[in-house]
């Protein structure tokens, strides 16, 4: 990747991880852990890879994006507000009763979401629909989704993992965002999914594995799986939940829990300070 | 007021208390801290036992836990118990009458910034159209752990339904509850407020806002949704003439349906239901919430009132 353009991309990274550490601190409640740990992905498929237009949102033939684990809405409406669906100070009003952000995806109410979702292991399905979709109408869109390990759990994960290889969905590509961690601790103790690539292949699908944080690995694991014919793809994106933020790195217990308000401002303060970095 | 304990943290405490039973299994799917079946893990780790983000399946070992032997309670949010896992529990648990109680809880939209995905407003109606199902709908913590004893001493599928927030606490700690029975708060000449789960607190406050205005209201609290008490929903019909039901439930299918059946049957007279209407929730701050939805006191009064002009009429 061209050295101007990954740095871009790491720089709005670094401006959408402020705004899911915003958009929760306000809300007093929220999921920063799996947001900051998707939002290297969230950035490169909404800034440099997926066919949307912010002023045509429901535009037929533009790429779809499911967010499976949908209680890391903190990092897709940072993403979508910073790509220009909708206003980056909206993300104050988050999980308020007069705001539109709702605490999980609402494809009713928020311009660029493309499912509600919330209920683990439904969006998954729900995005091997809209590939199918694709392939009934002729269709060149892609479908990507994004799963939390933990919510491989789920039987219908492979379900609807079985029906894609099955109907040859080689238009739909799932991040698994692979940080190890669900709420109550480590992924391998509270219910093991591993070995989780294996699962996928011998589901038929193909797999790559990749640093969630490399956005030439993403590049190149995204471009491997527009070129795959007859099967979907699986990308295992082994990630640091809480990534970008100290004292949330790898910690289970910032899954689903608001920064309180000097926490969110030695953490943006983090962020700053890297970008600077990156500036300089 | 008095203290106030969310009934979920009662449910969990009252399962560390009944641990020392060695026939008891609980089941938990990832949200143990907050379910609070925390609570019995503490004290009892080898019969807690996590079964993932994996909901239908949860309900199923569930019921092959209590084909043999086992009294098992099973934990998740009431969307993905009574939702989610809806198959699973009529099939599994409900058609072979199996010893499994489901704590069912984060029920209804004061679940709060969650939002509509993980707000239950259906499990009442769902739980209760199972046969052989008890279903219960405590409305304050020492009322939960006292029918969580009563439900693990019990044979049969029992649905507990509980909330995520801090609700008053109403009863005595030394009350007495009965699984079927409900329990008359108030009595009262004019009209009948019948509520269950948190709603009861806004019934005891309207009806004294009621009394004010000059109007006697009879306060029922129905712990428990089925079986249903109907001696005392047929005497309040034939002695206040008018019945408000509240309830933090759609208004089709849970409290007030069921309290309608019973009436319509046995002695019609006019009835109004307080409760969503009809619609999903949304995320917003609890508090938020039940006034955007009107679960509220003044909402009783308004309908209180209302149905009093139909039975005048
Ligand atoms: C069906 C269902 N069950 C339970 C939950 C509650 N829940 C929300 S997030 C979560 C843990 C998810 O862990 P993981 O998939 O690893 O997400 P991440 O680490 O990326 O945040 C759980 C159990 C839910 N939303 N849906
Ligand atoms: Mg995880």
């Amino acid at each position: 990747m061209d050295a101007k353009v990954k740095l871009d991309l790491m720089k709005t990274a670094a401006m959408i991880r402020k705004g899911i550490i915003t958009a929760v601190a306000t809300a007093g409640s929220g999921h920063p852990g799996g947001s900051l740990s998707a939002a290297d992905i969230l950035t490169y498929l909404y800034f440099r890879e997926m066919n949307i237009d912010p002023k045509n949102p429901k535009n037929p033939d533009r790429d779809r994006f499911v967010l499976s684990k949908g209680h890391c809405t903190p990092g897709l409406y940072s993403t979508l507000a910073h790509r220009g669906f909708f206003p980056v100070e909206d993300l104050k009003g988050f999980r308020q009763v007069s705001s539109y952000l709702e605490g999980h995806p609402n494809m009713n109410y928020v311009p660029g979401v493309d499912m509600s979702t919330g209920s683990l292991g439904q969006g998954i399905s729900a995005a091997v629909g809209m590939a199918l979709a694709g392939k009934l109408d002729n269709k060149s869109y892609r479908v990507y989704a994004m799963l939390g390990d933990g919510e491989l759990e789920e039987g219908q994960v492979w379900e609807a993992a079985m029906a894609a290889a099955h109907y040859k969905l080689d238009n739909l590509t799932a991040f698994v965002d692979y940080n190890r961690l669900q709420i109550d601790g480590n992924i391998t103790e509270v219910m093991n999914p591993e070995p989780i690539a294996d699962k996928f292949l011998a589901f038929g699908w193909d797999v790559i594995s990749i640093d969630a944080h490399d956005f030439d690995e993403i590049e190149k694991a995204v471009e491997k799986a527009k070129a795959n014919k007859g099967k979907p793809t699986a990308i295992i994106a082994h990630s640091i939940k809480g990534k970008g933020v100290s004292f949330m790195e790898n910690q289970a217990s910032w899954h689903g829990s608001a920064p309180k308000k000097e926490q969110a401002d030695q953490a943006l303060a983090e962020l700053d300070a890297y970008i600077e970095s990156l500036n300089g | 007021m008095s203290e106030k304990i969310a009934t979920r943290v009662a449910y969990g405490t009252a399962l560390a208390e009944i641990g020392h039973n060695e026939n008891i299994v609980v089941l938990d799917a990832d949200l143990s801290k907050s379910t609070r079946t925390d609570l019995f893990k503490k004290k009892y780790p080898e019969r807690h036992i996590n079964m993932g983000i994996a909901e239908a399946n949860m309900m199923a070992v569930a019921a092959g836990l209590a084909t043999c032997g086992k009294t098992v309670f099973a934990s998740t949010f009431a969307m993905f118990a009574a939702g989610r896992a809806f198959d699973q529990v009529r099939n599994s648990i409900g058609y072979p009458h199996l010893n499994v109680k489901i704590g069912a809880t984060h029920a209804g939209i004061t679940v709060g910034e969650d939002g509509a995905s993980h707000q239950a407003i259906e499990d009442i109606a769902l739980m209760r159209s199972i046969p052989g199902m008890t279903v219960i709908s405590p409305a304050d913590a020492v009322s939960t752990k006292a029918l969580v004893k009563k439900a693990a001493e019990m044979y049969g599928p029992v649905y507990l339904r509980l909330g995520r927030l801090d609700v008053h606490v109403i009863y005595p700690e030394d009350a007495e509850f009965e699984i079927g029975k409900g329990v008359c708060l108030k009595e009262g000449t004019d009209v009948t407020l019948i509520a269950t789960g948190f709603m009861v607190e806004k019934a005891l406050a309207a009806a004294e806002a009621l009394k004010e205005s000059g109007i006697s209201a009879r306060v029922i609290d129905i712990h428990t949704i089925k079986p249903l008490d109907e001696e005392i929903i047929i005497k309040a019909a034939k002695e206040t003439g008018a019945i408000v039901t509240c309830e933090e439930h759609n208004v089709l299918g849970g409290l007030g349906s069921a309290v309608a059946e019973v009436v319509v049957k046995n002695f019609p007279v006019p009835m109004e239901m307080v409760g969503v209407e009809d619609s999903f929730g949304k995320s917003g701050k609890p508090a938020d919430l039940v006034e955007k939805y009107s679960l509220t006191a003044e909402k009783v009064i308004e309908k209180a009132k209302l149905v009093l002009e139909r039975k005048k009429a």
